[in-house]
């Protein structure tokens, strides 16, 4: 096989945290569409805020009101915005300092292009249709309609009405509850490459074979071929073909439902030492009741039908009793 | 204090995509077989290993585990490992030098940066409540930083091409490297922006690649190697992680670490121009070579002012990051290419410079010299 496989790898957890007692009154203003910022020892406001002062290290007494508009002191565009990020549509990165702060707070601006994007331009938030208390409250930020003027000056020019967000200043939608804990999705797409020896074994499953391969130094197995001996860190490059029966090394018992479970609980999960291979591989023991499985038990492949064979372990559906007698401990006291 | 040395370097190819395994096995066994044919030790010398890479990059847990395949572990071996670059894996071997729990140690560093999107892994380094649910990508936050020195003064889009042209060139030589040859800053210009103000010029390629140092202790290092490339100081710095809370023209965490190993950097408070003209004066000079781990043009210029190296220092001879820059590798591999720059006896004093996290967050500098 000259390339190795490759299949698609989706990764996808919610990381749940808790707050602390800083960013919680944080996100829950923002919930209830105010931004809040710490100030610090030297009077300096941060928003967001600090837990800790970065100077003295204390904990920020009472958070302070800043926004809901401020001054762009730093941006990049982003052409083809990523998944996951503020907007679809092209946008600039900036740095905003809100009024009445001191540091910046790093949001997208909805500017629709590079050319209206400028470091000094007045921006204001854009809140999202239904606030959660998480940073994505703040859909974006949005230049201001008179950008060279400060908005107490006059009156700002009205708005276009965004159908999906409140005007600003706009009261809350509900009585704020504190917000103790965000929500992160995470969603990430990879491509899973299989090593060279892992390939050929998949591709020999495909066969119907149990493929192998040996280290030229110590002589062991491995199967699954992890591409170099663990044991000698050389490259394991003769390939051997194992039979499907083996010896039952260890197992447990699988009692714990769980999403996606292929057998319904109690089954076994044990490890098995192929008759010729030095290290034993993971698969399910069915076709026994879970109490007669037992060290030393051998066992024997059972294949799925043929048309359905793919480059997979899941050729093999599951191992069953091989009507044997035990192999003596012997025989596998060193592969445990 | 122990007296330590790198004695030995290797790199694997740095490419856009290579057919190996994320656990990086594929990329490690050649360059541990050169890097131990080239000290003459076996694998039983090492006594301590230390690696650095990512669950994240590959996109499964414990994915440096199944590198350990790669040494050969048994009997079992003394071994740690750090979700970091390969170079604070370094750090970590050299403090188990000091300590006197080994006398020889490698340290490796090895990432498959093209198995996912690296723009949007990178972007959960970041503050998980404030900053990463919006998924700022690693280039748009270097875009950000650029723009601040441009308007301020400290480069331009020019001197950023320069640096581009330069490390390329010099790339040449360099037969690992992912990008290299002749183009003029003048024709990079000319290519459109990916995020204004950065060009693709401007941002490391995106690679797969391995690298792996060893480090000896006093007459173990002399006995093995002709020309050792002592650490005459190894420190590692962080600035805080609120990317609107920092001034992010500067990179003071660069400057503490290069000033704390030994070399001038730039004074805290000091303006660059203040910084530039006193460090010249002072005694960065005394480096003939520095391999700095910027993987975005400006960030070379900005570090070149954190850490004082004067204009009579040479940069990134092997072309630094910017052609090659495998992730979790490539820090090791500048302190791995500054070593080899004194062990080949064409330098007599060099610095290796590591980074991680967003906009030149964390700094390591590790200072070598001939004796």
């Amino acid at each position: 096989m000259s390339q190795p496989l490759r299949a698609p790898l989706e990764i996808g957890f919610d990381y749940t945290r808790s707050l602390g007692p800083t960013l919680s009154q944080f996100m829950t203003a923002l919930a209830g569409r105010r931004i809040l910022g710490s100030r610090a020892a030297d009077g300096r406001v941060h928003a967001p805020p600090f837990e800790y002062d970065p100077v003295t290290f204390a904990a920020p007494g009472t958070l302070v009101e800043v926004g809901p508009e401020g001054t762009v002191v730093g941006w990049s565009w982003a052409p083809q915005p990523l998944e996951g990020q503020p907007l679809a549509h092209p946008f600039a990165w900036a740095l905003i300092r809100l009024d009445g702060a001191d540091t910046a707070m790093l949001h997208a601006v909805d500017a629709g292009s590079a050319e209206a994007m400028r470091t000094g331009m007045r921006v204001r938030v854009r809140w999202a249709g239904s606030p959660v208390g998480s940073i994505c409250d703040i859909a974006c930020f949005e230049p201001c309609p008179a950008p060279e003027r400060a908005p107490h000056m006059e009156p700002a020019a009205p708005a276009e009405p965004e159908p999906e967000a409140p005007p600003p200043g706009s009261p809350p939608p509900g009585p704020p509850e504190l917000v103790t804990m965000v929500t992160t999705p995470v969603r990430l797409h990879y491509e899973h490459t299989a090593s060279a020896g892992e390939s050929r074994f998949l591709a020999g499953l495909a066969d119907g074979r149990l493929l192998g391969e040996r280290c030229p130094v110590c002589g062991q197995v491995y199967i699954p071929p992890r591409g170099a001996c663990p044991t000698d860190g050389v490259p394991t490059t003769e390939e051997v073909e194992l039979a499907d029966v083996g010896t039952v090394t260890t197992f447990c018992v699988v009692n714990v439902p769980y999403p996606g479970q292929r057998v319904t609980p109690p089954y076994v999960a044990a490890a098995i030492l192929l008759d010729g291979a030095d290290i034993p591989f993971q698969h399910l023991v069915l076709g026994c009741e879970p109490a007669e499985v037992r060290m030393g038990m051998r066992v024997r492949a059972v294949w799925r039908p043929r048309e359905q064979w793919g480059t997979t372990p899941e050729n093999i559906d599951h191992f069953r009793p091989a009507d044997e007698p035990d192999a003596p401990y012997e025989s596998y006291a060193r592969h445990l | 204090m122990t007296d330590v040395a790198v004695i030995g370097f290797a790199q694997s190819p740095c490419v856009r995509r290579g057919d190996g395994t994320t656990s990086g096995v594929e990329m490690l066994v050649p360059i541990f077989q050169e890097v131990l044919r080239s000290t003459g030790l076996a694998r039983g010398d090492i006594g301590f290993w230390c690696s650095g890479s990512s669950d994240y990059l590959a996109g499964r847990a414990f994915s440096f585990v199944q590198a350990v395949d790669a040494i050969g572990a048994f009997p079992p071996i003394m071994e740690s490992h750090v979700e970091m670059d390969g170079a604070w894996a370094l750090y970590e071997a050299w403090v188990k030098i000091l300590t006197g729990d080994a006398d020889i140690a490698l340290a490796y560093g090895f990432g498959k940066s093209s198995a996912g999107d690296l723009r949007r892994v990178l972007a959960l380094q970041l503050d998980p409540y404030l900053l990463a649910p919006l998924w700022p990508d690693s280039v748009a936050i270097a875009a950000l930083q650029a723009r601040l020195g441009i308007e301020a003064g400290l480069w331009s889009e020019k001197e950023m091409a320069e640096v581009a042209a330069r490390s390329r060139a010099a790339a040449i030589s360099n037969p690992q490297a992912q990008l290299s040859g002749e183009i003029s800053a003048e024709e990079l210009l000319d290519q459109p922006y990916v995020a204004d103000p950065l060009r693709a010029h401007d941002c490391a390629p995106v690679g797969d690649g391995a690298a792996v140092v060893i480090l000896a202790a006093g007459d173990r290092a002399r006995e093995l190697c002709p020309r050792p490339a002592w650490i005459t100081g190894f420190e590692h710095r962080i600035d805080s992680p609120s990317l609107g809370a920092r001034d992010l023209t500067t990179a003071p965490s660069a400057a503490a670490a290069a000033r704390a190993a030994g070399t001038p950097g730039r004074a805290s408070g000091a303006s660059d121009h203040d910084a530039a003209a006193s460090d010249r004066a002072a005694g960065a000079s005394d480096l003939d070579v520095a391999e700095l781990h910027a993987p975005f043009t400006h960030q070379e210029i900005l570090l070149r002012g954190a850490l004082g190296l004067g204009d009579g220092v040479r940069v990134n001879p092997s072309g630094g990051p910017l052609c090659g820059n495998p992730m979790f590798a490539a820090g090791l591999a500048r302190i791995g290419s500054a070593a080899r720059e004194i062990m080949s006896g064409r330098a007599d004093r060099a610095l290796g410079h590591a980074t991680s996290g967003p906009a030149l967050q964390q700094n390591l500098v590790c200072v070598m010299e001939a004796r």
